[in-house]
This record gives structure tokens, sequence and C-alpha cells, in this order.
């Protein structure tokens, strides 16, 4: 082989020849989804709330969104401060979080008199449930002198010492906490659970898929017999027999739980790609040369459906944020100290029936933009990288 | 470029008169497909469109159909193909389709595909006549039992409720023929009709076509690639390269004295059963320069008892396990009793029509299929009973070319990783730099630019990237190189290329190839020893020279008379 024939004069200069590097697949895909405008808008939505995310993570932003900056249901600014209802109420709240604030304010109670009423029960000196016409005249100021000497003994937060505001940009909630930050440190919950989940699925859909596919015979039918009992039990009584073993609430906990249930899609979808790559020329050639099982399952046909797996993917994150939101607001998610979108919308159904609507519209809204815009982007990011399937499509 | 070439009393049946169509790339840009491309199809003729790939041959045709993608192609408002004093191009689609189908028909290269698996035959044929000839369902049953008949499906009343996957692919085919004469068409187009079949099912199929066109006295435009294939049958020859026309003519003139020096080099570069030159002559050869091929002489060809043997494969089978029912299985014997010895530096020539089981025992013997009995001996050791850890430093020695350049190579491996890569395995070469000046080295001996090696696999042509995938086997310095159908798939013009550096290997590097192929004339060229398989026997093993002139065995007879002669044999000859 050795042999320098006439037609070789280039022993000495390889390799420094001028040259082009080729784009490869994820360059050309990176080029078409440039081009496609949603798939770009989308994108930069997408990107905004992960960068989000880690700010908020870091503690860059939203890192004291648990300080009661604003009333007990501050409205927000574009509505005004409350004026109509006069008698400040106690929060329907348990009474250590209740916290000193500017009781002056108005806030829409509905059930202020009736608490109001409680209270004066409770008391001998009972004012009546009268509201009162003006703010200065408060029939509640000693109970709330009390409450709010307790409250300050207890904890001398500095926090609790500024003056409150009546209203915030996007309203507050019950114990008057910006929305916005709280939208913002929920997003930061909400998102990282769904990557997170969705990382851990597509690896082990990925990992079982692979291997099922490409051994093929019994460790095919190993695979889907276990696949096929993962399957047959309904997807929330997994989630909870799940949450029953792992014991204790938490983000690890609920990544888990989704991780662990949302393989099969992946696995099913990845083990076929196998089965059809494994008989493939360019398979059998890398057997040829001598390449070992390892390398060709993973070296040689992995890059070759790595575009199913990263759609995949994006699709697992969109649905992970959605079962997130689910599983929190049915009370199987994140642990109470820890805000998501799911525990939020779960105290907006309180206070729905108190006419506080704008928690559900931060969390609603927030969470409606990621997950089409995410959607959007799967859609986007799927046509990139498989422009045969659009062109299907189009005709 | 033009001629008159309508028979006397006649004005021709289609006139295609300076058409150029052009593809969207996307962007601004544009392809030009066709470039001014102007002939004559005269009335009950055959007319054969000729060109490798990326000619235009098969848009021309589609354009006559009208069956161009219209969102991404454009056809010249100036061009014009005349049929019957109307102008096909920008009539209206409703138009084209009374036309379609009725005057105008086609047959496409794929019978597979282009049936539908989920109904009989007889339906979709019974389909096509009570569309365009309203016939009721009676009628249109007995006449498609007829057509069927006259494109000589066996028993054809039988055979009318048969869904396409219980056809062979000859008779899909015929099937599909009918379908296209069912409403006597005065034009037949046929997309290389016989490219997908076997041999001996090719001829039957060219003479049917043949003897339709006498008979119902129809116009036959056929597209083709292969030159010799058209020699039998065409009347009137059009060759096409890169969008234009080189030359046309009626088919005496073209075959006997060829004015175009690309048609003199594709008439040339096609090895030939009765001369083999120790170099293919290729289109270089005559275009630019034109210094016109080199190195004509006969080469000598056959094998000596002396030659050393290098792999001795004794008694060979192979068995697949079908299912039948729940848990019934069936034997079915791919491979069985094969028995020959390849000897160092020559090369053995296996053919065979499809299901003969010759790719089998190129897989088996690569042990990427796992023998049943037999064993193959490499330097007097069984390779085919050796664990896998001690066949390692044999598979070095013992490497695969595939048929298919587009699917043997990985997609998303630049080719400098692909030609690194079996060196890295077997640890050949010290450490990345000598590799990669290895790999520069094989590059330029396979005659590929030094700028390939940062590129991937889909930025070359075919026949580029079977030189890749060759290169890929030199890397591993072998001693066998099993070559399946690895020049099938690609040009004429460009199977020669291939051919010539596959024989340079062989002389410089004393390789023993296993030439599997069904091209018989590709084999014959190839090969010192041929061994011809049908169902998975050996039906005969000879001499290259013996075997084509003295075959022996019946089988081998049949193969070899179904081979095209071209216009040389079928004409000149008879």
């Amino acid at each position: 082989m050795a042999t320098p024939s006439a037609t070789l004069p280039r022993a000495a200069a390889p390799r420094e020849i001028p040259h082009d590097v080729s784009p490869g697949l994820w360059t050309l895909a990176w080029r078409r989804l440039s081009a496609d405008r949603v798939g770009m808008v989308s994108l930069a939505i997408v990107v905004a709330f992960v960068v989000l995310m880690i700010l908020s993570g870091t503690g860059l932003v939203a890192k004291d969104w648990a300080r009661e900056v604003g009333v007990n249901y501050a409205p927000p600014s574009f509505v005004g401060a409350d004026v109509e209802a006069g008698a400040p109420a106690a929060p329907a709240a348990p009474a250590a979080s209740v916290s000193a604030g500017d009781w002056q304010s108005s806030i829409v109670d509905p059930l202020a008199d009736v608490i109001a009423e409680l209270k004066g029960t409770k008391r001998a000196a009972a004012p009546g449930a009268a509201p009162a016409e003006g703010g200065s005249v408060d029939p509640l100021a000693d109970v709330m002198a009390d409450i709010r000497a307790g409250k300050a003994a207890e904890t001398a937060a500095p926090a609790t010492a500024d003056v409150r505001s009546a209203t915030l940009p996007f309203g507050g909630d019950k114990w008057g906490r910006d929305v916005v930050a709280k939208t913002i440190k929920g997003s930061e919950t909400s998102i990282f659970v769904g990557i997170a989940a969705a990382l851990v699925a597509t690896a082990l859909g990925t990992l079982f898929g692979a291997v099922a596919g490409y051994y093929g015979r019994w460790v095919d039918d190993a695979f889907n017999w276990f696949y096929s009992v993962f399957n047959s039990i309904p997807y929330l009584l997994l989630i909870l027999a799940f949450a029953a073993v792992l014991q204790q609430k938490g983000m690890l906990t609920i990544i888990l739980i989704l991780g662990l249930t949302g393989w099969t899609g992946v696995f099913r979808l990845i083990r076929a790609e196998y089965l059809k790559h494994k008989s493939r020329e360019y398979v059998q050639a890398a057997d040829a040369i001598g390449a070992s099982n390892a390398r060709r399952m993973f070296v040689h046909i992995f890059p070759n459906v790595s575009h199913v797996v990263l759609v995949q993917l994006s699709i697992l994150v969109v649905g992970f944020i959605k079962a997130e939101v689910i599983l929190s607001f049915l009370g199987f998610g994140v642990p109470v100290d820890v805000v998501s979108w799911g525990s939020m919308l779960n105290e907006a159904q309180n206070e729905l029936i108190l006419g506080k609507w704008w928690q559900l519209v931060a969390a609603t809204v927030a969470m409606a933009t990621l997950v089409t815009a995410f959607s959007l982007f799967t859609d986007a990011l799927r046509d990139a990288l498989d422009p045969k399937l659009k062109g299907l499509k189009g005709h | 470029m033009q001629r008159d070439s309508a028979p006397a009393g006649g004005e021709p049946l289609i006139q295609v008169r300076d058409l150029r169509i052009s593809f969207r790339l996307g962007g601004d840009a544009t392809f030009d497909a066709v470039k001014g491309v102007s002939f004559d199809i005269p009335n009950d003729s055959t007319v054969a469109l000729v060109g490798e790939s990326g000619s235009g041959k098969s848009v021309t045709a589609l354009a006559i159909l009208g069956l161009l993608p219209p969102e991404n192609s454009i056809v010249d408002p100036r061009s014009r193909i005349l049929y019957g004093g109307r102008n096909l191009v920008g009539l209206s689609g409703r138009a084209m389709r009374d036309l379609r189908g009725a005057d105008i028909s086609m047959i496409f290269q794929e019978p597979m595909t282009s049936l539908n698996p989920v109904f009989p035959v007889g339906y979709q044929l019974c389909e096509v006549l009570k569309l365009h000839r309203g016939l009721g369902q009676r009628a249109a049953r007995k006449r498609a039992v007829e057509l069927l008949d006259e494109v000589g499906i066996p028993e054809p009343q039988r055979r009318i409720d048969a869904y396409p996957s219980q056809l062979s692919g000859g008779q899909q085919q015929r099937v599909m023929i009918a379908m296209a004469i069912a409403c006597e068409p005065k034009l037949l187009i046929a997309d290389e009709p016989t490219t997908a079949l076997d041999v001996t099912i090719q001829k039957q199929i060219l003479d049917l076509v043949a003897e339709l066109q006498k008979r119902h006295r129809m116009s036959v435009l056929f597209i083709t690639h292969d030159l010799a294939v058209v020699g039998e049958i065409a009347d009137r020859v059009v060759v096409m390269r890169e969008g234009e026309i080189r030359e046309q003519g009626s088919a005496k003139e073209v075959f006997e004295s060829p004015r175009d020096s690309y048609t003199k080099a594709l008439l040339q570069c096609r090895p030939a059963l009765d001369r083999r030159p120790m170099r293919l002559p290729v289109i270089d050869d005559y275009m630019g320069d034109g210094r016109g091929p080199r190195h004509l002489d006969e080469r000598p060809r056959g094998i000596s008892p002396s030659d050393p043997v290098i792999l001795d494969v004794r008694k060979l089978g192979k068995s697949f396990h079908v299912r039948e029912g729940i848990i019934g299985r069936r034997e079915f014997k791919a491979v069985s009793d094969v028995s020959f010895a390849l000897r160092r530096g020559k090369t053995l020539g296996l053919v065979g029509e499809s299901g003969s089981g010759k790719t089998t025992v190129g897989l088996t013997l690569m042990r990427l299929h796992e023998a049943t009995t037999g064993e193959a001996l490499f330097d007097g050791r069984d390779i085919l009973s050796m664990s896998e850890r001690e066949f390692m430093p044999y598979k070095r020695r013992i490497q695969i070319i595939f048929q298919n350049p587009y699917a043997s190579l990985n997609p998303r491996f630049t080719v400098g990783q692909i030609l690194t890569e079996p060196m890295l395995i077997h640890g050949i070469g010290d450490g990345a730099r000598q590799r990669t000046d290895m790999v520069f080295e094989l590059l330029g001996k396979v005659g590929l630019p030094d700028a390939s090696f940062y590129k991937y696999p889909h930025e070359f042509s075919g026949g580029q990237r079977q030189r890749i995938a060759i290169a890929r086997c030199l890397t591993l310095r072998p001693d066998i190189l099993i070559c399946d159908e690895s020049v099938s798939a690609l040009d004429v013009s460009v199977q020669a290329q291939v051919l010539n550096l596959l024989q340079d290997l062989q002389d410089e590097f004393r390789l023993s190839y296993l030439f599997i192929s069904h091209d018989l004339a590709v084999v014959k060229y190839i090969s010192d020893e041929v061994m011809v398989m049908n169902e998975g026997k050996v039906v005969e093993i000879a001499d290259a020279d013996t075997i084509y002139r003295h075959p022996r065995e019946p089988y081998t007879q049949r193969l070899l008379s179904a081979i095209p002669k071209g216009w040389r044999g079928a004409r000149a000859g008879a």
C-alpha cells in the first residue's frame, strides 16, 4: 500500500490545503431554522424564558419574590387602588402568615364584613358589621393593632417595616407579594422541572430504545414487555404510586416522577429508528471494518437519529411543564414553600371567588406564552431537521 | 441539430421545439435542467432518449405529459410541444388530463411503487378503462383479461384478481404496460422500464414493448441510460447530456457512425462482451482535449492452477427461518452447498439473478450473516468458525464494497472521519498525523481532491462516493475485496471509471476480488473466473472466456442470450 506511485506527489504538504469546512447537519438545520420567522420568534421567547429562569435561579432577578411589597391582594396599577371597600379585612389565611401592612388601603373583599363579624363575635366589644364609609374610622383598628404588635415582635424583618404600596404593577397575591416576581420565580420551578424531567425521560427512552432496537431478539422482547406493562398503568395512578414510594415532596421528586414515567414515547420512536438503521449499509460497513457494537450504536447510528431525539426532547419539555403545573395544581407537585405556576393556579382557585383575578392571569399568560412558543419552536425545529417532511406537508 | 425525419407522408406525432425547463432552487436561484431541446417523435416508431443522470431526459418526458411539479418547475412559455397541431405547453390541467392515459401514457421504472398495493391488479386496470373509455364493469373486466393476456400474463382469468405483491417484478411491469396501452395511446413513454429488472426479464419486457409498438402502430419514447438496451428496438436515437441534445439521428447513424464525441464515448465505455481492453475508455478520453482512449490492447484473463488460493470456500450454506403461522417455522435455504476457490490477485465473478443468493454468499463470508454450514479457509484457517476476537485480524484482510454508494457512507461523518475510523479501530498508523497523511494518500489514489477530506458524503456524486467507499476498504490494506453490485447503481461512464480504478488497484496491490453482479458484461470484463448461481446453488463455474464462449448449462445459456447486444449484436450481427 505504501508504494509511492507517480500520481502521488503529496508527501510534503497535506492538511494545509485551503478548504471550506462543509456545513454539517446542524449548520444546515440552523440555516433553515433561521429562515423560519415563526420559529425564530418562538425561539427568542423560549430563550427569554430560559434566561429568566437562570437569572432567577442565580438570584439576580426576583430574588425577594417572597417580600410582601404591596398590600394584601394589591390590585394591578392599571386597575387602580380600590377605594370602594372601606373595610379592610383580615386575610383568610392562617394568622402566622398575616403580616403587618397598610390596612388603610382599600381592598375589594366581599367577605370583609363576614370576617369582621366573626372577629367581632370573638371580642366582647364588637363594633358591629357595618362597613365604615371613610378610611378614618376603622372598627377593627384595635384588633389590627394587636396583630401588628404580635407580628412585629415575632419577626423584625425589614421588609415588613417598609411602607406597602396600595397597588403593584400587575397586582399582588394574598400576602401582598408582587405577582410578577412570583410568576418569574414560578417559571424557574416550572421550566427547570420541565427541562430536567425531559432530559431524564429522553435519556432513558433513548438508551432503552437504542439497546432494544439494536440488539433485537430477546433483549427487544424484554424491553417491550417492560414497556407494555409500564404503559398499561393509568398515568396519574403511576405518578401517585411513585410519589407515595418516594415519600418526600420536592423538586427532585417531581423530576424523577416525570422522568421515570415519561420515557415510553421516546423509547418507542428510538427503538423503531434503531431497528431501521441497524440494517442500513453504512452500519454493515461499520461492522465490516470492525467497529464494536457500542461504537455502531452510539458513534454511527446515534448521530443519525439525534434529530428525532432532539424533537422528542422538545415535545417532552412542553408536556412536562404542563404536567408539573397539573401536579402542583392537584397538590402532588412541589411543596408549599416553593412557588410554581401550578401552585399559583391553585391559589388563584380560591382568589377568584374574591374577584382577584391577576394571579390567575399572570400564571396563565406566562404558561400559555411559553408553551405556545415552545410548541411552535418544536414544529420549526422538526421542519428544519427534516426538510423532506415539510415538503410532503406542502403538497 | 434538427433533422427532417418524419416518415414519408406524415407529420410527426410529436414535435418538441426549443424546450427549456428550469427548476427553482429556493431563493432566486434556478437550475436549467433542459436547455433548448428540439426533436420529433414520428408516427409508428420508437425513439430512444438516452442520457446519464442529470441529462434532463426524464424531465423532458414529464414535460410532454405535463407532469412536472408546478410549484418548482418553470417551462419557458416560448417552448413548444406540438401534438396534432396543439401546443401542449401551457395547456390547461383538464385538457392535459384527458390527453394523458387516452392519447399519451407512461410506464415507470419501479413497477412495485407504481401499482397500488391494496387493490387487485384487475381492479386498477378496470379503473383505467372505465375512466377513459367509459366501459361498464362487465365490459371493462373482459377487456382487462384480454389486455393481461396480450402482455403475456399467464392465466389472466385467475391473475386478474391477484394483488400486486402476488406478482413478480416482471409481471408487475407487464401489468403496468397493460394499463398504459389499455386506451390504445398514440404515444407510450417508457421511463427506464427495465432498469429495476433482471436481465432475462429485461429481455422479455423489451421484446414485449417492441411487439406492442408494431401491433398497435403506436410510437414509443424509450428513456434509458443504457445505449445497449435501445440498440435492439430504437428507430431513432436522441442523446442528451446536461440538458442539451448532443446528437440525434436514426439508430443506424448513431450506432455506426456517431459524430459527437460524447456519443462515441458512451458507446465505448460500456464493457463489450467480445473485447477486453487493459482499461475501459472513459468520457474524458473523448471530451475536452480528446486524446482518445489509450491502453486498448487486450488484457489477458483466466487462471492457472499454479495461482495460490487465498480463500477456499467449501460447502457454504445459509438458511433463514421464516415464521409461518403462530409457532410454525419454515427453513428457507438462501445458499446451499456453495464451494469455490478465490486465487490471489485474481477476480472471481459471481453472477445470478435476484434471489439467487449471490449477495448472501458475500455477506456470509464477511460474517455479516452467520453461516449455517460449511467453511471458508483463509490462509488455511476457517474464518467462519472463529470467535469474534480471533476474527478481528482477518476482518481487516477481507473487506466489502456495497451496492448503494448513497447508503453505505454514514451521512454524519466527514470523509476524513470515514477514512480514519477503520485505521483507528485496527490500530493502523501511529497517531492522528500519520493516519491523516495516509488518508490524503488514499484520496489521491482513488482520484479525489484533497479538499474532500473535510466534506460530507452528500456533497459527492454517486461515482465519487463509491471511490470513498473503496478508499475506506483500502485503509485496512485488505487482501480480499468483495464487491457487491458495486458499480450497478452508477452511470455507464462512471461505471467505467470505477472499474478502471478497481483494475488499477488490483494491478498495484494484487488484490483478490469477489465481484458480485447481475450485469454479465461487467462481470465478463473484470473477471478471471466466473461462477453462475441460481436459487442458492452454483450452476456453473469456469474460466471467464470459456463460460461466455461455451456455456455448458442451459441456465447459463439462457442468461447469456438475454444480454442486450446493442446495435452490433442485434442488427449488424444478425
